[in-house]
């Protein structure tokens, strides 16, 4: 069998000059498809393997919603040479902690290991991305359905304000849109899938094609590279993997949607769509998110939680994503105070950024608090955030691995004006959801709704 | 997608760097023998004193430009005066809300311009200031941590402010089932008027005043009950001429050793049933008193635990979630302190299966004071000793492990030895310390779920006494705001 490697760039120069931010790396496609990208960091004995697989819950297919975050748990329970269960306590005897996690776009796995057992993660990761399917079962399906039912009951129903997000997905995107449904899926989808859904899932986007696979520590680049060949290699190519809908998508209305639940206090969502992830306009709403509640000074925290003391909190986000991001304002009312206060002085505060620009100041501060933030992502290769994992998301969501400072670049080439033009652009009055959600019984914090409220 | 497309091109352009190899499948019958694990080599403790006798603790790394500084104070919630719980840490809270004459958003504006972070913590025994910096920013954010350490004005505007917020989370408290789960468990399991049971209330809130807080800031606030842990690139010389001019004038007091009873041992099996209607779950959280930090039973302790609920594969996780699918996760741990906290194994499941889960935990409960299989034994102890690297990875992880070392004044060679320390726990010592610490008769059960569908499956155990209890027998009463 022949094995061809595509060597596509060798960056070894471990700069970190002034305002240059670098995780430098080597990058090889495997003849399956697969991509490798290594990255070397000595600082501790530990290696960090991390894998993704490009699908996540936007692929799904209407009525098997939460599929691709129930597949994720099954990559755990074992593949034809793993006994169900030894994944996991290979990896423990071994030192070595994993997870996974799925987004709309993507799920990712990862392994963290002692640097002597990086051969194990590699046997292991390679076994269930080759094969899963011979060990797979409708009992373990069932097993992992429990479990998620559970996290569901958990993380959304048993939880405070825990509907907010499938709610908001809801009612922003327009039926059918990738970004509609919620990650973990509704209670009647996840009874409905079954063992060939599995199957089909696995065989269309768990391919080696459709992969990406990170491994960043204290590694030989060359013994690596070998061990990933010996591992991987034998693993065939899939099929041409369908690509994310990129539908465009816009909100003609305002929506007004009220939910009640357990709490005891009120709380505002309001929520636009966005420019997608590392497209113009994504970086002014992150440093616009930062500007409205990002510290004391920002402008609704300055304004509702510490000058009117009319809310316990406000939180401002963009929250970006492959085709389209989420920018959501979120504050919690005082004991007393209903969302339409709220909500006056948000829109206050909107109208005023739109009317004139942010001071440098404060456009400034915040620059420099990503700007921080992106030393900080330098410190571990492992983990959720570390730099193997930014390495894969820089590398699904760009094409280049690096593109820590490209990405530093976006958000310090940007002035005042453009901060306040992106406001204008994203943020109409016209063309967003407002979500309150009371205290049971209380209908009246909640926003009016003027309109019928879909 | 644009980017996407650009990217498939460059595949071919710079295909000519190709070679090739010749491999055959792999035997995946087994899993890869492993080489020995290489051993962490980490730079050296570097403790040194200030002219004013203030301790300091540096570990140089000089990977990334960052900088950690963390003042720890020896006071914690164990000094909260008895009518006034919760001043240790409203304390703590209000130091960067006004310093040195600057106001709380002055204080925040140069901190967040200069991309660092000050934050402010307590626990029950060290309370600190954590500065997190990048290098280039250091002196000038050790200028403001030096204003928020040494001269806090505690202004009578921000603690009124910071009294609502904290009198709503006392309130939103009532909303979070495993908020309240660890709230009544504490109480239930040290009493209610123990420093590790006790927790603040509604009418302590509303009557802290801004001398409480000044007082309680001299009584503690002292150079000889701080010690400073730094962490990042700067060198000892360096940062010892920087703390100097930062600190160096901090001044000496007089400060009493804290002590804490030992709580007593819970002599039967008691459940106590708060109510929480229409919950979705049961969160359960089991427990009894555990044992000091300092205990010589530390190690077989830990890997105990790691078997029983403190890993993916351990007992309480395999069984209650994996074989059953009652529960996203269980779990199980100690709470080591000066003197012993708690131990708890803890889980939120399905309501319907409440009392099946319940058996599960007991079996597994009793289950660990059996013999320990070898296989079981020896993953436990690799996982807790072999994964001792992850813990310093950050400049962050890495003062907090200085944090512990400095607490409990442990021995110099403590991180070197860590490994071999625990690599050395047998089966029989786990055993012994299943024995003694895990006894299942004497424990008490706290479940917060809905009472009316749970209630009867519980008694149906015969586990022992069930006390109900309402959610404001924990939390008090929602508390009353005027606007």
């Amino acid at each position: 069998m022949r094995r061809v490697f595509f060597l596509l760039s060798v960056l070894c120069t471990v700069l970190s000059a002034q305002n240059q931010i670098k995780i430098p790396y080597t990058r090889y496609v495997l003849p399956n498809g697969l991509n490798v990208i290594l990255h070397e960091d000595h600082s501790t004995p530990t290696v960090s393997v991390n894998t993704w697989y490009h699908v996540g819950s936007g692929y799904e297919k209407p009525g098997r919603t939460g599929f691709a975050h129930l597949f994720e748990h099954l990559m755990f329970e074992g593949s034809k040479h793993v006994a169900e269960g030894d994944f996991d306590k290979l990896l423990e005897a071994a030192g070595g902690n994993n997870n996974g996690s799925t987004t709309t776009d993507r799920t990712n796995y990862f392994e963290d290991v002692p640097t002597n057992a990086l051969e194990l993660a590699l046997y292991l990761d390679s076994d269930r991305m080759g094969f899963l399917l011979e060990a797979m079962s409708p009992e373990k399906v069932d097993g992992q359905r429990n479990v998620v039912k559970n996290e569901r009951r958990q993380s959304y129903e048993n939880r405070p304000y825990g509907l907010a997000w499938e709610t908001l997905s809801k009612n922003l995107y327009p039926a059918g849109h990738p970004y509609s449904w919620s990650v973990i899926g509704s209670m009647e989808d996840l009874n409905a899938a079954s063992y060939e859904d599995v199957v089909e899932f696995f065989k269309t986007y768990y391919v080696p094609n459709n992969a990406s696979l990170v491994i960043a520590g204290d590694i030989n680049p060359q013994e690596t590279l070998k061990m990933v060949e010996k591992w991987f290699g034998e693993i065939p190519k899939g099929r041409p993997v369908p690509l994310l809908n990129p539908v465009s998508v816009k909100l003609y209305e305002e929506k007004i949607v009220v939910l009640e639940d357990k709490v005891q206090l009120p709380r505002l969502y309001m929520a636009w769509i966005t420019p997608p992830r590392f497209t113009p306009g994504d970086a002014e709403m992150d440093l616009l998110a930062n500007i409205l509640s990002g510290g004391k000074n920002s402008r609704l925290y300055k304004k509702l939680v510490y000058e009117l003391q009319i809310a316990q909190d406000v939180n401002v986000m963009q929250n970006s994503s492959k085709i389209a991001s989420q920018f959501m304002i979120i504050a919690t009312a005082r004991s007393g105070r209903s969302l339409e206060e709220l909500k006056k002085v948000i829109q206050e505060e909107i109208e005023k950024i739109k009317k004139e620009a942010p001071t440098q100041r404060e456009l400034q501060r915040a620059v420099n608090q990503f700007e921080a933030s992106f030393l900080d992502g330098l410190e571990s290769p492992g983990g959720f955030t570390g730099k193997a994992n930014t390495l894969n998301e820089y590398f699904y969501y760009t094409g280049n691995p690096d593109y820590a400072n490209e990405d530093l670049a976006r958000y310090k080439a940007l002035s005042p004006e453009d901060i306040q033009t992106a406001a204008q652009t994203y943020l109409p009055n016209d063309g967003r959801v407002i979500l309150s959600i009371v205290p049971k019984g209380k209908i009246d914090l909640a926003i009016n709704s003027k309109a019928e409220g879909k | 997608m644009k980017k996407i497309f650009s990217f498939a091109i460059n595949l071919f352009v710079v295909s000519a760097f190709c070679f090739s190899i010749y491999a055959q499948s792999p035997d995946r019958t087994k899993p890869p023998q492993l080489p020995p694990p290489s051993q962490l080599k980490l730079p050296a403790v570097q403790q040194f004193q200030l002219s004013n006798g203030l301790k300091v603790v540096l570990m140089e790394k000089h990977d990334v430009p960052l900088i950690q500084l963390n003042v720890v104070v020896k006071m914690g919630s164990v000094n909260d005066p008895e009518n006034k719980v919760g001043l240790s840490n409203l304390t703590m809270d209000m130091l960067d809300e006004g310093a040195a004459g600057k106001s709380s958003l002055e204080l925040a504006d140069e901190i967040d311009f200069l991309g660092a972070r000050i934050t402010t913590n307590s626990s029950a025994h060290i309370s600190g200031i954590n500065l997190h910096t990048p290098l280039s920013k250091f002196d000038d954010a050790l200028k403001i941590m030096s204003d928020i350490v040494l001269r806090p004005d505690f202004p009578q505007k921000e603690l009124e402010r910071k009294k609502k917020e904290r009198l709503t989370s006392l309130m939103q408290m009532h909303d979070q089932p495993t908020a309240i789960a660890s709230a009544a468990f504490n109480q239930l399991l040290f009493g209610k008027e123990h420093p590790y049971g006790r927790m603040t209330n509604e009418n302590t809130i509303k009557g802290f005043a801004v001398d409480d807080l000044k007082n309680f800031y001299k009584k503690y606030f002292a150079a000889n009950n701080a010690v400073v842990i730094a962490v990042g690139a700067i060198k000892k010389d360096d940062l010892k001429k920087k703390l100097e001019s930062a600190f160096g004038k901090w001044q000496k007091g007089i400060v009493k050793e804290t002590t804490v009873r030992e709580a007593a041992q819970v002599s039967k099996r008691i459940i106590y049933l708060i109510d929480k209607p229409g919950a979705a779950q049961s969160v359960i959280s089991i427990g009894r008193i555990g044992a000091a930090r300092l205990t010589s039973d530390y190690n077989s302790i830990v890997v105990m635990n790691t078997l029983l609920g403190g890993s993916f594969t351990s007992r309480l996780n395999q069984n209650l979630r994996e074989k059953h699918g009652y529960t996203y996760g269980a779990s199980s741990r100690f709470a080591f302190r000066p003197v012993p906290g708690s131990f708890s194994a803890s889980s939120s499941v399905q309501t319907e299966v409440t009392d099946k889960a319940l058996i599960e935990f007991f079996n597994e409960l009793n289950g660990i004071r059996e013999s320990i299989p070898d296989e079981e034994l020896n993953r436990a102890k690799n996982l807790v000793a072999l994964s001792y690297p992850g813990n310093f990875q950050t400049v962050a992880e890495i003062a907090g492990q200085l944090e512990e070392f400095i607490q409990y004044n442990l021995p110099e060679k403590y991180f070197a030895g860590y490994v071999e320390k625990m690599l050395g726990v047998t089966g029989s010592d786990v055993n012994v310390a299943a024995k003694k610490y895990i006894v299942p008769d004497q424990i008490i059960i706290v479940v917060v779920g809905d009472k009316s569908k749970i209630e009867e499956g519980i008694k149906q155990l015969n586990l022992g006494e069930i006390i109900n209890l309402s959610i404001e027998d924990t939390l008090g009463k929602v508390p009353k705001m005027e606007n």
